[in-house]
């Protein structure tokens, strides 16, 4: 079995009117062991900036850290947040320097911008960017959650029915997936507040 | 090329050309085999290309009562879940159960082949055939093609005039007897529940539930076992199915509250 589907993961980023979902599942596992159903891999950089990590458990950990750490340093320079496209440039840089070892992780980035224009991004272990207007998909689910949002997506939801969606995208995908699910993650971010939901699914 | 296995069957008559009517009944069934001068390197090939239902969980245990026989099922392919609705306790005859573990092919073809000699040999002795009688055919059979790359983890479970039987088989030629098995990927899980919780003197009710918990433990922890719970249990009147219930809603009802804590941990360390 790959590295990259050690521990199990699905991750979604949908775009709505003005406002984004990213979602995730709950699980971390060793191969087919499930070891816990509370796990997180979406973290917040600040109040309109999510990132999410698939792959490699211990990977996406050791560069949440390292992205924190270049995000702070931005802060104390810069006096401001960094905007998503920043960031996503951040995220390929670190990533790109491990090359020829990378981090076993597929990132998600999920931003509003400062005129509340929602962005987001994905890309592979070793940082090469994909822009995406609609959904991006990431983690060992990925193929099911591609089938998933290519039939339910719509352009210009509002956040309800953005989350209806995105949480619909991924409860079945996961049911299809042998190492991802155990229940949902979901964040709704729109320019005044960030919802931040669990869901309920199949524990099996 | 032909594989010959007559020489395992004890009815077999020792001289007569295989005949179209025959084949299969009397006879293990024969296979053609690939005409290669390296079988094993072959057979390592033509492994790869199969797709397996290797995830599983399977269980059976002998009690007061009977026997109690409990599945999960899911069929997967590596990480993918090819169905969620797959009957993994096979009906062999009206008194005997068969579990599946490993490839589904393999065991569905040499359980409905069982189930021929059975009736077969029930038509013979004007008797059923013992549980005990029944897994040696089964595992004579496998023991014939071990090395050709059959995959079988089976329990065969049934009640005959000695009272309830449970034999494990598998193709590499094993066959145990006992009172507790379990079989597949989730094995250790259900291993765990039906070792804490088994007692010799339990109700059918009280064993129904011990199986179903166990399945239902196993398919929580191990990724390739889940979708239906179902219990069977043969008692002296032969199986009945007692339950299948759907895994997905057997967790909240064993666990109704669900704490719904997020872990801060790593928000915090963002100084958020």
């Amino acid at each position: 079995m790959s590295i990259s589907e050690y521990n199990g993961s699905a991750l979604v980023a949908m775009v709505g009117k003005n406002c984004f979902a990213i979602a995730s599942d709950r699980r971390l596992g060793v191969q087919l062991q499930t070891i816990a159903t509370d796990f997180q891999r979406i973290y917040k950089i600040h109040d309109r900036l999510l990132v999410g990590l698939a792959g490699l458990a211990t990977d996406a950990q050791t560069l949440y850290q390292r992205l924190v750490f270049r995000h702070k340093l931005y802060q104390l320079r810069e006096e401001r947040d960094m905007k998503p496209e920043t960031f996503a440039s951040l995220v390929s840089a670190l990533l790109y320097e491990k090359r020829f070892g990378p981090y076993f992780c597929q990132p998600v980035i999920a931003g509003l911008s400062d005129e509340d224009k929602p962005f987001i991004c994905t890309m592979d272990s070793i940082g090469a960017k994909e822009l995406a207007k609609d959904f991006v998909v990431a983690g060992t689910a990925s193929e099911s959650l591609y089938g998933a949002c290519e039939a339910m997506f719509k352009p210009d939801m509002e956040p309800e029915e953005l989350f209806e969606t995105v949480s619909q995208a991924l409860l079945a995908s996961v049911d299809r997936d042998c190492l991802s699910g155990w229940g949902g993650h979901v964040y709704i971010v729109t320019p005044t507040e960030i919802k931040e939901r669990i869901l309920k699914g199949r524990m099996d | 090329m032909k594989l010959d296995t007559s020489g395992f069957e004890s009815t077999a008559p020792l001289f007569g050309a295989s005949s179209e009517l025959r084949d299969g009944f009397s006879n293990a069934p024969s296979f053609d085999l690939p005409v290669t001068a390296d079988f094993d390197e072959f057979q390592k090939e033509a492994k790869a290309t199969l797709k397996h239902a290797k995830g599983t969980t399977t269980l059976a245990f002998i009690f007061k009562e009977g026997v109690m026989v409990a599945a999960d099922s899911r069929a997967s392919m590596g990480g993918y879940i090819s169905s969620q609705s797959v009957k993994k306790i096979i009906e062999i005859n009206p008194y005997m159960l068969g579990t599946m573990a490993g490839g589904a092919a393999d065991c569905q073809f040499w359980h409905r082949n069982l189930g021929i000699k059975c009736r077969l040999h029930e038509l013979a002795n004007k008797r059923r055939i013992s549980v005990t009688g029944a897994s040696k055919l089964l595992a004579n059979i496998l023991y014939s093609y071990r090395g050709m790359g059959l995959s079988v983890g089976t329990m065969i479970a049934g009640w005959d005039e000695t009272g309830p039987g449970l034999y494990y088989v598998d193709s590499e030629g094993g066959r145990l007897k006992g009172t507790r098995f379990s079989v597949g990927s989730g094995s250790p899980y259900a291993y765990g529940v039906l070792d804490s919780g088994y007692q010799f003197d339990m109700s059918v009710d009280e064993a129904a539930e011990l199986a179903r918990r166990a399945i239902y433990h196993a398919t929580f922890r191990d990724a390739a076992s889940g979708g239906v719970a179902s219990v069977y249990y043969v008692g002296p009147n032969g199986w009945k199915k007692l339950s299948g219930d759907d895994v997905g809603e057997l967790h909240y009802k064993y666990y109704p509250v669900m704490p719904s804590t997020v872990e801060q941990e790593m928000v915090e360390v963002a100084g958020q």
